[in-house]
């Protein structure tokens, strides 16, 4: 399957894949308006980590083994069949954390809006995320590997 | 302590509307100009520190940010430009050497702009690049008195043995730029980017990287006064050998690389302890005459087997023809020629600005004496400094150059944003710095991508704007001055271009 995959070597810390991210999950899809007005309801599915020079962009890995799919005590985090992506049904999930627990990635994150948790989703049906899409040094790369 | 005269020369306007504290450019800007304040959740901008380098509006992903030239104006006056006030309150705060980067900003009248191409109309045909062939190899390299055929066997062969030739897919090389002036992404992408495109690049003084050996084939590796990075293995590895006698920004300077910038990758490449400045003496110390010179380039070419070209190149200085002339009868396959507008990674500034000649002056001066003398066959010339389209170096061909070298045009193909701050060493874009929090800023995989595409559009345009003068193969543009036509040009200058005002026909 096509996942994301960092190029840390090249990561400017810019975070706009973060910005770029949160845009995709507002409800206005505006970006002044989502980051001025939805900022306080969104939880980016991407992270930039960083410490002294390196920083990359860090989100689910949608592993083969998916740690967090055993973990979950409601049913809610499953793989789709069609995609493989590693997928959280917010209408199931009980906010109980086991995933970010589990997870080795450290990438599963508490939602804001709701007590859910929030991940990323790889975009479904999108031809590039609009985190590497929006990505200026081309530090985030969608493929298959 | 703060030069109290010296007023900021840009002016950050952040527009509150469209600003979301994203703090994109807080983090891309080297020199601190953004700052964002958690208390008051706001980004705000401090100008004086501002470059103009357009890092932050580039990455700002509202457009919430314009540069602007700052608005406090100095009383006008014709003489007293606010660039020479400002230089003055620079120098006397410091008392030191007003340094600069790239090519003069000065507005030196360009003789490209002063030259139009003739085109083919009715009486001879134009011809479409897109269906007939079009040539744009060329070599550069000595090449024989004459040319003796054996026709014993039959089918003609040359029996004239060709001395070592580059091939350039089209007539176009990135000029020297060292590992040290720019970052190792940006060499690695202009020697990639060589490959792909079958042209050269130049290592510049700068020694040859170990990443860059896969790419040896496609490099001219520069032996210069400080001799940095050179020994039998650089000599082997390269192309073709270019001595450097002397750079177009700065006629007559060497060069310096601070300590702070010699690296553990930095000195192993140029052979030099860790740390320490990296001094190139304005002249070579075993040069002093046309005769010193001649033993060089016949050293190099005894430790090279006499198997690649050797280049000489020299800035364009009053005397640049007879020099020239020097260096191809001292044995240069190839004289590169550095006109006054070239860049650099750091010059004075007055040397930058006053010093040297434009280049469509003295390719001209040089082809002519050349021929004059009839020695023109014996080496290539090669034009570098301030080429900016393909229209200039098809000018520059016709007026007598075998090919181009471009520094600027690549570096910008790159992403560089000509602010002229170099020197400092803290290059937004990440190319003329060895910050590594910078230099990743540079994807070579991307600035690759941008020097092929430049080269490879370049090429089309080169190849329509031949095919509109009728002509089929770049070499029969090369000195072919009848196709050019000046606007505007004294009697004096046509003269020594060799170029008719326009309105004259054949």
């Amino acid at each position: 399957m096509k996942r994301i995959f960092a190029r840390e070597e090249y990561c400017l810390g810019c975070r706009l894949c973060e910005i770029n991210c949160l845009v995709k999950r507002s409800r206005s899809k505006r970006l002044i308006k989502a980051l001025r007005r939805e900022r306080h309801a969104l939880v980016p599915g991407v992270r930039v980590e960083e410490a002294g020079r390196v920083s990359f962009a860090l989100q689910c890995r949608h592993c083969d083994d998916a740690p967090c799919i055993e973990a979950c005590i409601a049913g809610a985090m499953r793989r789709d069949p069609g995609t493989g992506a590693v997928l959280c049904d917010e209408a199931r999930c009980v906010g109980c954390w086991s995933c970010i627990m589990v997870c080795p990635a450290g990438a599963v994150l508490r939602g804001k809006a709701r007590k859910v948790a929030s991940k990323c989703d790889l975009c479904a049906g999108e031809a590039t995320p609009p985190c590497v899409e929006g990505c200026p040094n081309e530090a985030l790369t969608y493929e298959e590997r | 302590m703060r030069n109290w005269l010296v007023q900021p020369e840009f002016t950050v306007e952040r527009d509150p509307e469209r600003c979301v504290q994203c703090q994109v450019c807080v983090r891309q800007c080297a020199n601190d100009v953004h700052e964002y304040d958690a208390e008051d959740d706001l980004v705000s901008s401090e100008s004086s520190r501002c470059v103009g380098c357009h890092r932050c509006a580039t990455l700002c992903p509202t457009g919430a940010l314009s540069i602007r030239r700052a608005r406090l104006e100095f009383r006008p006056n014709a003489n007293w430009t606010p660039s020479a006030i400002r230089n003055i309150y620079r120098q006397a705060e410091g008392g030191g050497v007003l340094l600069t980067s790239m090519g003069t900003d000065q507005p030196y009248p360009s003789y490209f702009d002063r030259l139009l191409l003739d085109a083919a109309q009715v009486t001879n045909p134009s011809i479409d690049p897109l269906r007939e062939p079009m040539e744009l190899v060329t070599s550069l390299g000595r090449k024989p008195d004459r040319l003796e055929l054996d026709s014993s066997a039959g089918a003609p062969r040359a029996k004239t043995e060709l001395p070592p030739q580059l091939e350039l897919r089209m007539p176009i090389m990135f000029s020297a730029m060292s590992y040290g002036s720019i970052s190792l992404n940006a060499s690695l992408a202009l020697a990639r980017a060589a490959r792909e495109s079958g042209v050269y690049a130049n290592t510049g003084e700068g020694g040859l990287h170990k990443a860059i050996h896969p790419y040896a084939g496609n490099m001219i590796v520069q032996v210069a006064s400080g001799r940095f990075g050179v020994d039998a293995e650089y000599l082997d590895r390269a192309a073709a050998v270019e001595i450097k006698i002397g750079q177009g920004a700065k006629p007559g300077i060497g060069g310096h690389l601070p300590g702070e910038k010699v690296s553990p990758e930095i000195s192993e490449t140029r052979m030099i302890p860790e740390g320490t400045d990296a001094l190139s003496p304005a002249p070579h110390h075993d040069i002093y005459s046309i005769e010193d010179l001649r033993q060089l380039i016949f050293a190099i070419k005894e430790a090279t087997c006499y198997a690649k070209p050797v280049s000489v190149k020299i800035a364009a200085v009053h005397n640049v023809a007879a020099i020239a002339s020097g260096c191809v009868r001292a044995g240069a396959d190839i004289v590169a020629i550095d006109g006054f507008r070239g860049g650099t990674g750091a010059a004075p500034t007055m040397i930058r600005d006053h010093v040297g000649i434009p280049i469509e002056l003295a390719i001209a001066a040089v082809d002519d004496r050349l021929r004059e003398e009839g020695i023109r066959h014996m080496a290539s010339v090669v034009a570098a400094g301030g080429i900016r389209s393909s229209a200039d170096v098809v000018k520059a061909i016709a007026l007598g150059a075998d090919a181009v070298y471009i520094g600027t045009a690549a570096l910008v193909a790159m992403g560089c944003h000509v602010c002229q701050k170099c020197y400092t060493g803290k290059c937004n874009w990440g190319i003329a710095t060895q910050d590594p929090l910078l230099t990743k800023r540079l994807n070579p995989d991307v600035a690759t991508r941008r020097l092929v595409n430049l080269l490879r559009g370049w090429g089309h345009e080169i190849k329509e704007m031949l095919g509109g003068m009728g002509i089929n193969a770049i070499e029969s543009l090369r000195g072919n001055r009848e196709r050019l036509r000046a606007v505007g040009m004294s009697d004096g200058e046509l003269q020594i271009l060799g170029v008719k005002p326009a309105g004259v026909g054949a």
